[in-house]
């Protein structure tokens, strides 16, 4: 059992059996963050490296837990505060922190396809923290596995995913994962924050939030993107709260048993109300506990094993 | 890597007696069920232990806690195996402070599962006296750890391998020994 890829940059790249693989063995690591000791030592004397060239508290921290759960050494490279700012390459950024020993490299940064650069000038797995509005692989693995915790299974679920599909990289990260796993993905925002042919990548897409609600067993709500809308591609966050933001009446159109999914940090009152957010359909505190569970598997895949025999 | 059958050393009924023994000496040496628990070994120690804690409630009467415990995060050997070892679940859903724990395995070899299945154990918490028992001791022992409970010592060589076959798990109940071609 061992993942095809070295790195983890894409859920458009991984098979199948990898994401199976992952989600398996995310579900035996979620026990030990239960533990009163959450210590195992399975990675004892393996360095992570986070280096994030964008603001994160959840997905950084949640890597970090991952690592030192299992007992590794990790170091948190925020670039406002390294030589980055001294006009440093990513490049050389990345060949310092490896020849001081690190095992693994996990990035976020604001361009879209730096972890694939990365991970061509670096011989240690690379991990995806999110590049620009390509992907965060890691965020749609913790969703698919939230999902299949609660539902059971992936195959046949009508997911719907609302807001701004076009800078969210979590929303094509779980498309891509999703229509692997044979669930059926509907996407919907205002049209100019739609993707252009965006029925390519297989889902369905819709401007009408009802229309996409409706009969959905998990709804996902996407955080709007205020830092990245300059260019106004929406009247006011008041009209994008009327129009789409996700409340108690719109969720009633789902299931009954609907999921409430949101990858956070919540603009609570913008895209979702804060009476669905506190709702018992809402999973937002699981998702954040599976994302430590779902790194916890990926770094033991990634760097549990080697091929020395 | 293939391995011939050599030997059947055991079959189900001289199972059944060994774990009935051991349930017995079990009993004996802790003086009842007081404080006991059992926690089997993933995989094939699991159905051992649910085995002997059936055996030890037809003698006593009462029925003492079982738990699993995979080792796999605990292994000193995960860099000298090319492949991944299968996470599985560690389902221990009693205290262990102060109990006396019986570990539950098929088979003793070098000692390494065990020392990292006392490890876990510690992990989970702090019991008053580790005790183990095992179906087979076939020896080759790599670290200072040894059996109180054996069902059988098979002295084995290093180039054979012995298989504990379970209902629970496999089908039928059987040891047998096997030459590694």
């Amino acid at each position: 059992m061992k993942l095809a890829s070295r790195d983890i940059l894409s859920l458009e790249e991984m098979p199948r059996e990898d994401i199976e693989l992952i989600l398996d063995t995310a579900h035996s690591m979620k026990e030990i963050i239960y533990r009163p000791i959450k210590k195992v030592p399975t990675l004892r004397g393996k360095t992570v490296v986070t280096l994030f060239y964008e603001a994160s508290t959840r997905t950084r921290t949640s890597f970090e837990l991952a690592a030192k759960y299992m007992s590794a050494d990790t170091v948190s490279i925020a670039t406002a505060t390294s030589s980055v700012q001294k006009g440093e390459t990513l490049k050389d950024t990345a060949r310092t922190l490896r020849v001081m020993g690190s095992d693994c490299v996990i990035m976020r940064h604001p361009v879209s396809g730096s972890c694939h650069f990365l991970a061509r000038v670096l011989d240690i797995p690379v991990i995806n923290g999110g590049d620009g509005m390509h992907e965060h692989p890691t965020q749609g693995l913790l969703d698919m596995f939230t999902m299949r915790e609660k539902k059971g299974r992936l195959e046949g679920l009508r997911v719907a995913i609302i807001g701004d599909i076009y800078h969210s990289r979590v929303a094509r990260s779980n498309i891509w994962g999703l229509g692997k796993m044979g669930a059926k993905v509907v996407v919907c925002g205002p049209a100019t924050l739609l993707p252009p042919e965006i029925e390519r990548m297989g889902v369905q897409a819709t401007t009408r939030v009802e229309e996409a609600v409706e009969g959905a067993d998990v709804v996902m709500v996407l955080r709007l993107q205020l830092e990245r809308q300059q260019r106004g591609l929406f009247p006011s966050s008041r009209e994008y709260s009327r129009l789409w933001g996700i409340t108690r009446e719109r969720l009633n159109l789902a299931k009954p048993d609907a999921l409430l999914m949101h990858p956070g940090p919540m603009n609570r009152g913008i895209e979702i109300s804060t009476e669905v957010a506190d709702s018992p359909q809402s999973t937002i505190e699981d998702q954040v506990t599976n994302g430590v569970a779902v790194r916890m598997a990926i770094l033991y895949l990634l760097l549990g094993g080697g091929e020395e025999k | 890597m293939s391995a011939t059958e050599k030997a059947r050393i055991m079959d189900e009924e001289a199972m059944r007696r060994a774990i009935t023994r051991i349930a017995h000496e079990i009993l004996e040496k802790n003086k009842g069920t007081e404080g006991l628990v059992l926690v089997g070994i993933r995989r094939r120690g699991v159905p051992l232990a649910e085995r002997l804690a059936q055996q030890i409630e037809a003698i006593e009467g009462r029925r003492v806690p079982v738990g699993s415990l995979d080792i796999t995060l605990y292994r000193d050997d995960l860099t000298l195996r090319s492949d991944h070892p299968v996470v599985h679940r560690t389902e221990v859903p009693f205290g262990l402070q102060g109990k006396k724990v019986v570990l539950v395995d098929d088979v003793l070899f070098t000692g390494r599962t065990v020392r990292a299945a006392m490890d876990a154990i510690m992990d989970l918490g702090r019991p008053c006296l580790i005790q183990l028992a095992v179906l087979i001791d076939r020896g080759h022992r790599e670290l200072p750890i040894r059996a109180d409970y054996v069902g059988k010592n098979v002295p084995t060589s290093r180039r054979e391998n012995v298989k504990v076959k379970l209902r629970e798990t496999d089908g039928e109940d059987a040891v047998i020994i096997a030459e590694i071609g």
